[in-house]
């Protein structure tokens, strides 16, 4: 019989070695005669399993990982088509490692089970039934459906995604657009690219959901240049979409049109603020534009625009599909739902954890992530990318939560977590913050354009020993400035990992030879 | 208008054919350009100009405010060393060193030889398995020193079988 094997295709299997590791499967199979069919699927976000190889048996699939090209012959003489479990590799069945039977998987439900470019395997496994319901109903009822889930923005701005749909719905008539922000800039992040890459037909139904809410007929997905493999794939799966009738000119047939594609950014963080991306995409310098005037009412081109990141618009197919309440039931507070973490930096297991708002940091980073890789003592976590606050141990008990971590300055962003162990240099974290905000800074307003430069300068000095208290102050000052003065997120966040180093990690602002190490 | 079969377009008339008459052209024709020539070299700042009712600071504008576009000509491999946060966190600043002492080269140089490129980027997405590299479309993680200098001796490698 047959027996089908799967060994991932996204990004982070493939910088492991998932290629070279599926075309030696091939060769040997075929060397030794075997039975097997190997598919290529989305990865199940256990980054540090991967390359992650399953085998199908009858008791479900069972994991080996991390495999490399040379434990092949050794796994294969143990047993790895039967699923023999006695190979020190062997992780038992996927679906019962504690990592992954832990989570509170709605949005990434299919990730990592699926070949990513199925439709017949997207649909068996409740795929496109969100958007059967959705063509059934009245726009405004799935505005009100995606109101009522309590879902908020998941790329950092936590806005509520059925607000700004309603405001888009009763924008003036005329041409509309779903813009989907897949310009994941931030370090620590990458469930975007795990959507995207491994299971690209629920961010497409999720576009295709929002126009037929907003009476939108035309979508971009502003994909950030970085992340070749999740253009390949998008363009693949937006082609035979529309080859199956999911886009087009009459969605299933209901008359109702709507043109999805793929448009490039180009390595500019910048890119990620909506009103820049928006600017990019109309083929201009990513400036930040001032706002009002709103996107929601005068964005693309002009004219009214959903401006939705890569997992907001992929929670909608689940919302519609199984209803709001199945997804408000999750979370707490107004944090509804689910947040997709990731788990990355100094990790003993870095990946994707999708789990309902309320979780302890402490419980992420130690229960899953096991601690530190290096085995030395955890110092520092940043969370929510580079525009995120440092979190020493006395904050790690903070529940992830929206409110909860604005109350200890801190921000959830788009969920990526940082680990750090305890041979940072917090002074060097502090400085590269300003010194990454001097590099992206799209220059518009002052504050951010010439107080990162002038941030870079001033912990120099400070580190540097020159006037230490006096440096000091002037650094708040200007955090101040920049926090009070920019236009957008990027210069008035970028302050706060800065704070967060002077208030929590003084110490490593001392100069270099005064301090511990 | 009948074509020669033979005729091929020059990359940037392609470029420009395919795009012109979608809204917010400039991008899809910098990447097609670069992507076909590794570079945009300035003669096509004036071609895409002209073609796109733009002038040529705007253009220029454009090419400069983003990283990604060059107007001078790669080495033959691109690598791009991740900078960010969570690479740092796993020894990125050490391997940045490391890459720049190996290839003679600081960010934004090539080799006289012509070999190589470096350039730094600020986040792959291979978050979770840093330190990440990416060497033209691929992506490297837990890149160590000695494996940099694997990955460098497998392109050497390339190198010297290609021509011939």
């Amino acid at each position: 019989m047959t027996v089908r094997v799967f060994v991932p295709n996204d990004t982070t299997a493939l910088a492991m070695g998932g290629d070279a590791l599926a075309q030696e499967l091939a060769a040997v199979a075929t060397q030794r005669g075997l039975d097997l069919e190997l598919i290529r699927n989305g990865s199940r976000g256990l980054c540090w399993l991967e390359p992650l190889v399953e085998v199908e048996t009858a008791r479900g699939r069972v994991a080996y990982g991390p495999v490399s090209v040379a434990d092949l012959p050794a796994l294969l003489d143990a047993g790895l088509l039967e699923g023999a479990t006695s190979h020190p590799l062997c992780q038992g069945l996927t679906e019962e490692i504690p990592y992954l039977a832990r989570q509170h998987r709605l949005t990434f439900a299919r990730i990592g089970v699926i070949d990513p470019l199925s439709i017949e395997q997207y649909c068996d496994h409740q795929g496109f039934r969100g958007l059967e319901r959705a063509l059934q109903m009245a726009p405004a009822a799935i505005v009100g459906e995606i109101k009522s889930s309590g879902l908020r923005g998941r790329g950092g701005a936590a806005f509520p995604t059925g607000i700004k749909w309603e405001t888009v719905l009763n924008a003036d008539p005329g041409q509309k657009y779903i813009v989907c922000n897949a310009d994941e800039g931030d370090s620590g992040t990458f469930a975007d690219r795990l959507v995207m890459e491994c299971d690209p037909y629920m961010l497409i139904e999720g576009m295709v959901i929002a126009g037929l809410a907003v009476g939108a007929t035309r979508g971009y997905i502003y994909l950030r240049s970085e992340y070749p493999l999740a253009r390949r794939i998008l363009d693949t799966a937006i082609e035979r979409a529309l080859a199956a009738g999911y886009l087009g000119d009459s969605v299933l047939g209901s008359g109702r049109a709507f043109q999805l594609e793929v448009r490039l950014g180009a390595g500019a963080y910048i890119c990620g603020e909506e009103t820049a991306l928006l600017e990019s995409l109309e083929g201009r310098r990513g400036m930040v534009r001032p706002k009002p005037p709103l996107p929601a009412l005068k964005g693309l081109f002009g004219r009214p625009t959903v401006v939705n990141n890569v997992l907001s618009l992929a929670a909608v197919p689940f919302i519609l599909d199984r209803g709001a309440q199945a997804y408000a039931d999750c979370g707490v507070g107004r944090s509804r739902g689910t947040l997709p973490v990731q788990l990355a930096g100094n990790v003993q297991r870095g990946g994707l954890v999708e789990l309902a708002f309320g979780i302890t940091l402490r419980e992420l980073i130690e229960d899953f992530g096991g601690g530190t890789l290096s085995g030395r003592p955890l110092r520092a976590v940043q969370v929510g990318g580079p525009l995120g606050a440092y979190l020493p141990a006395t904050q790690w008990d903070t529940p992830l939560d929206y409110e909860a971590f604005a109350a200890v300055g801190a921000v959830l962003g788009h969920g990526g977590v940082v680990l750090f162990d305890d041979t940072v240099d917090m002074g060097e974290q502090a400085r590269f913050a300003m010194e990454f905000c001097a590099v992206e800074s799209c220059g518009k307003c002052t504050p951010c354009r010439i107080g990162s430069t002038r941030g870079v300068e001033v912990i120099d000095r400070i580190r540097a020993g020159d006037r230490p208290e006096a440096n000091l102050s002037l650094l708040n000052d200007l955090s101040s400035t920049m926090v009070d003065g920019s236009l957008c997120a990027m210069g008035s966040m970028t302050p706060i990992p800065v704070r967060s180093v002077l208030q929590h990690f003084s110490e490593d602002l001392r100069p270099t030879d005064n301090r511990r190490r | 208008m009948d074509l020669h079969p033979d005729f091929t377009p020059n990359p940037v008339q392609a470029a420009i054919a395919a795009w012109r008459s979608q809204p917010g052209a400039l991008l899809p024709v910098l990447h097609a350009v670069q992507d076909s020539l590794g570079y945009i070299p300035r003669d096509a700042i004036v071609v895409m100009a002209e073609a796109l009712g733009l002038t040529r600071a705007e253009v220029s504008g454009v090419i400069s405010f983003y990283h990604h576009f060059r107007t001078t000509p790669p080495g033959q491999h691109i690598v791009e060393i991740c900078r960010a946060e969570a690479c740092q966190a796993v020894g990125a600043r050490q391997l940045e060193a490391h890459a720049k002492s190996r290839l003679g080269l600081n960010y934004h140089q090539t080799r006289a030889d012509g070999q190589f490129s470096l350039e730094p980027v600020y986040c792959l997405g291979n978050c979770a398995c840093g330190p990440s590299i990416r060497i033209g479309d691929v992506v490297h993680g837990r890149v160590s020193e000695a494996r940099f200098d694997d990955l460098l001796a497998g392109l050497a490698i390339q190198a010297v079988e290609l021509p011939g």
